[in-house]
């Protein structure tokens, strides 16, 4: 520690810090463009010169370390000329066009202009002007007002991994731009817009639409992956304009990923229920409310064996709802409910632990030394727990992935493992019998003979030195493994494999809110009783209700036919049932299909609730955007449900109410939000030895970044965006040429009895004699199984 | 002394027949009445009236959807809606102000960076119901068309004041 004075006052400071750091810290503001405190430093903008006593110049105070005895002074007459000099320079090359410029109202350089600039510019010769870069849908550029603070480029190297914007020309001439024309595909890319000190980076979206004095703040919570991104969502008259980061140094640092970010724009879609709707003789009539509800009420009353009605939840609803909705469903006596909708194989499910996650917060897997992750294509995923794992790889860590395809990774790989998904449980029994032999522990029972007859490789063997090396390591399971039919027994070894290199099994959960589905019990298997212990029941998993064809179905805030893992299947046990009542913010043909009542209710921001992240911490928000026509917050339409079923305990006079209760369930003070992380390590339970040799072709199915649900489906910037255009069947040089198929052909997809008609698109990172076509879209709708074997006939 | 001229000016009413003195004034000079509405008092190039939009010689609307008017407005009688028209320029979706709220105060005028709105001499109008006194984008610049050139002298004379 060293003591500084700035402005006459005492201020400690760490040895190494730069001056503006032990400034923020006191309190004493300082004008910057240039910093950012989760950047590197450039001191390139000028802006925060300071008088240091003894120094014979003005120094810039984000690029000078602190020494002890350093006398600062920041409001000087020397300083204040100094600024005032910078910020004349700044201005001679910006244009006068405030008034049309989205920034407006909340510009640095408006804001130190006033603060510290001259009233007046002795410079009258030519203005720079810049050409204007189209770089993809997401954000405006207007280079002319560019300052050259480098904010944008330092991001791209720094936190996205991705340098794609770079500064070409010197001095005057010096200009932002991706030297070639190209458009920003980070999932990142929209932080520069935050980051951006002037109007020369602004989003696309509600371009022109507002002013920023017009704007109400709302913290909110992002509900499009498991991380809990911590966001502002700001609205002009109850309606979304934009949604920007909100700094949590435990989750999300100051970042959120572009689906966060932009994904507001599907709230606004055409498709939005606005009414409840019933089907009376095959058409369709708009009710009210009371009319709707009691028309389910009473045709869920009249299935006589409850058994026989299935209930299937989203993983990105509030936890309230969940919670109320397994509360009703277990009141009327039926214990088919599930939220699982990708998940194939439910033969481990008892062994499943009070709620998969993470076993350590989000911002500590930046301090891992090692890790492995199975199945999961993190950076699209989970896109800041990508940027978590690229800041510990850059510190360090060795991260290796096991996946059926080799996802572009943003950081160094250590090792790879692209095998096709009916090979990947020998991979992992290959990694076992690595971590066995180093193992001084004995051999849980049947493990030695399981892996006996796989051969080891000199990789497999370093991949897991370094995970036992490492003092903190983790083994990832990934949404895509959780898919594959084989999940139970690769999800064994991988736990076996964490306890023997000393590692923490991590889970990266589908939806935004599986951790809230778990411990509000939102699964066939277990209902969730005082204490968090919970008692077990014998209901129907997902995968099963639609298999047996119910009589009744309900389903809460999914699309079924972009949704699940087998949507064929699903239509069909639909079409196949006496009843169904669909909970949904959007009416689409397929639901109006598959539905004999639709009941609107409103997204995640138009209600109060909790989300529970993967870390399980409890993040509740209340309501930001104004309900679309009669639309309800879903935990007000179960409560009603719960009355109208005469069911004790739905007295609830706010989600407050709901979520309190849940918690005294779990054993959790009110004001408690955090669940303790229990472990996720499983019971050795040898599993069965599948061998796979198989000719067939295989599916790859994983749920896209821009397809995860029906509010990001619809937003319409994101879909213009490379990571969108997943409408093809993707297949590596190898099986094109077995096929004889070429680049944009359009073929036949086939998968037992149904068909799609996609294009093929040959892409060498797909692993052999596998076919790559992402779950969600709209091709995809009409196939069964995401990882089942599938047939490509030239059309 | 100052008390004694006190006392004697309250007592023989002195100030009231001071004031009643103008009043006596007034009473005989000649009167002036302005016969309105044929006759009408001289207006100032400020004078401060009904609103209206201005374009540029070429046609082209001069606002740009910058809200500070509507910003400024301290009687919130200006309600505006942006958009980004498709050549990609900033503009106004609708552009509404309510006469029934407006208290000519100016300060639109003042704060307009491009001299869009603008205040025009008319203070002669009238509607027959409420909605008649809420003006939409469409009629401010039908009164700025119709205007334009008494406008345009009116702000050219007082350039040099500004």
């Amino acid at each position: 520690m060293v003591t500084i004075e700035i402005n006459g006052q005492q201020v400690e400071a760490e040895q190494g810090q730069m001056l503006i750091e032990a400034a923020d810290k006191a309190g004493i503001a300082i004008p910057r463009f240039c910093y950012h405190k989760n950047l590197s430093i450039s001191a390139s903008c000028r802006m925060c010169l300071v008088e240091v006593e003894k120094a014979p110049k003005p120094m810039p105070a984000c690029a000078t370390p602190v020494a002890d005895g350093m006398v600062v002074n920041t409001k000087s007459t020397y300083a204040l000329a100094a600024q005032k000099s910078v910020m004349e320079f700044l201005l001679i090359n910006h244009p006068l066009d405030c008034p049309v410029c989205d920034q407006g109202g909340e510009c640095d350089l408006q804001e130190f202009s006033i603060g510290y600039g001259s009233d007046k510019s002795q410079y009258a010769e030519i203005k720079r002007v810049v050409k204007d870069k189209d770089i993809g849908p997401l954000i405006a550029t207007e280079l002319t007002r560019c300052i050259h603070c480098t904010r944008c480029v330092r991001f791209g190297q720094e936190i996205a991994g991705m340098r794609e914007l770079g500064a070409t020309g010197r001095g005057d001439w010096m200009e932002i731009g991706t030297y070639i024309e190209k458009s920003i595909d980070s999932e990142l890319s929209g932080n520069i817009i935050d980051l951006c000190p002037v109007g020369a980076l602004t989003s696309k979206v509600s371009r022109f639409t507002y002013r920023v004095w017009e704007l109400a703040n709302n913290d909110s919570i992002s509900a499009h992956d498991c991380i809990g991104s911590n966001c502002n969502a700001q609205t002009k008259n109850g309606e979304i304009k934009r949604v920007i980061s909100r700094q949590n140094d435990s989750i999300n640092d100051a970042w959120i990923s572009d689906r966060d970010r932009y994904s507001f724009e599907g709230l606004q879609s055409d498709d939005r229920l606005t009414k409840p709707m019933i089907k009376k003789d095959g058409a369709w009539t708009e009710a009210s409310w009371d009319d709707a509800l009691q028309f389910a009420v009473n045709s869920l009353k009249d299935i006589k064996d409850k058994s026989q009605i299935g209930t299937v939840c989203s993983p990105s609803v509030t936890t309230e709802e969940m919670y109320l909705l397994q509360k009703v469903m277990r009141g009327i006596g039926s214990n088919n409910i599930d939220h699982r909708l990708r998940q194939s194989d439910f033969r481990g499910q008892d062994q499943d632990p009070l709620f998969p996650g993470l076993g350590m917060s989000v911002a500590d897997v930046a301090a891992q030394q090692a890790a492995i992750l199975i199945g999961s294509n993190v950076r699209k995923e989970q896109p800041i727990m990508g940027h978590q794992l690229r800041q510990a790889s850059l510190k360090g860590a060795k991260i290796s992935f096991v996946n059926p395809v080799s996802f572009d990774a943003n950081f160094n790989v250590a090792h790879e493992f692209t095998i096709a998904p009916s090979q990947m449980f020998k991979e992992l029994k290959v990694l076992a019998k690595v971590a066995l032999e180093n193992s001084s522990a004995g051999a849980p029972e049947g493990l030695a003979a399981l892996v006996s007859s796989v051969k080891v490789t000199d990789e497999h063997k370093q991949c897991i030195a370094e995970l036992s090396d490492a003092d903190n390591s983790m083994v990832i399971l990934g949404t895509i493994v959780q898919a594959m039919p084989n999940y139970s027994a690769m999800r064994i070894l991988a736990s076996y494999i964490a306890d023997a290199s000393n590692s923490t099994l991590s889970y990266l959960t589908p939806g935004a809110n599986t951790s809230g589905a778990y411990l509000s019990g939102l699964l066939p298997n277990r209902t969730q009783v005082a204490q968090g212990e919970f008692a077990n029941t014998d209901g129907l998993d997902t995968q099963a209700m639609f298999a047996q064809k119910l009589k009744a179905y309900i389903l809460y805030g999914i699309e079924v036919e972009r949704d699940l893992d087998n949507p064929v299947q699903a239509s069909q046990a639909l079409d196949n049932a006496d009843f169904v009542v669909s909970l949904s913010a959007f009416v689409t043909d397929a639901i109006k299909a598959g539905s004999d009542v639709i009941l609107p209710i409103s997204t995640i921001t138009e209600s109060s609730g909790t989300l529970i992240n993967v870390a399980g911490i409890w993040q509740s928000f209340n309501a930001v955007s104004k309900a679309k026509g009669l639309s309800k917050p879903g935990w007000k339409v179960l409560r009603v449900m719960g009355n109208l079923f005469n069911i004790d305990g739905f007295d609830y006079q706010s989600s407050e109410d709901v979520i309190n209760e849940l918690k005294s369930a779990l054993a959790l003070e009110n004001s408690q939000s955090e669940t303790s992380r229990a472990t996720n390590q499983l019971v050795w339970d040898c599993p069965e030895n599948i061998s796979a040799q198989t000719t067939d072709i295989q599916r790859i199915a994983e749920l896209s970044i821009y397809n995860v649900d029906a509010v990001t489906r619809r937003a319409t910037a994101l879909q213009k965006t490379q990571d969108a255009q997943v409408d093809v069947a993707k297949i590596n040089s190898a099986l094109a040429k077995k096929l004889k198929l070429e680049d944009a052909q359009a073929v036949t997809a086939k998968q037992a009895d149904n068909t799609a008609q996609v294009t093929i698109s040959i892409d060498n990172k797909i692993t052999d004699n596998c076919v790559y076509l992402s779950a969600g879209n709209v091709a995809a709708s009409s196939l069964g199984g995401g990882f089942d074997t599938i047939e490509l006939i030239p059309a | 002394m100052k008390q004694l001229t006190q006392f004697f000016n309250s007592l023989f009413l002195a100030e009231l027949f001071k004031g009643l003195s103008v009043t006596g004034r007034y009473l005989f000079k000649k009167k002036i009445t302005v016969q309105y509405p044929e006759e009408k008092t001289p207006q100032s190039y400020r004078f401060r009236g009904l609103h209206a939009q201005r374009r540029y010689a070429n046609g082209e609307e001069r606002c740009i959807a910058c809200k500070l008017c509507e910003a400024i407005c301290p009687a919130l009688a200006i309600s505006i809606e942006s958009e980004e028209r498709e050549d990609g320029s900033r503009r106004t979706k609708s552009y509404d102000i309510d006469l029934t709220k407006c208290i000519f105060c100016g300060f639109c005028e003042e704060s307009c960076p491009v001299d869009a709105i603008v205040e025009t001499r008319i203070f002669e109008y009238h509607g027959e119901e409420k909605s008649d006194l809420y003006m939409t984008k469409e009629k401010l610049l039908a009164v700025g068309d119709k205007y334009e050139e008494q406008i345009a002298a009116d702000r050219a004379e007082d350039a040099s004041y500004r």
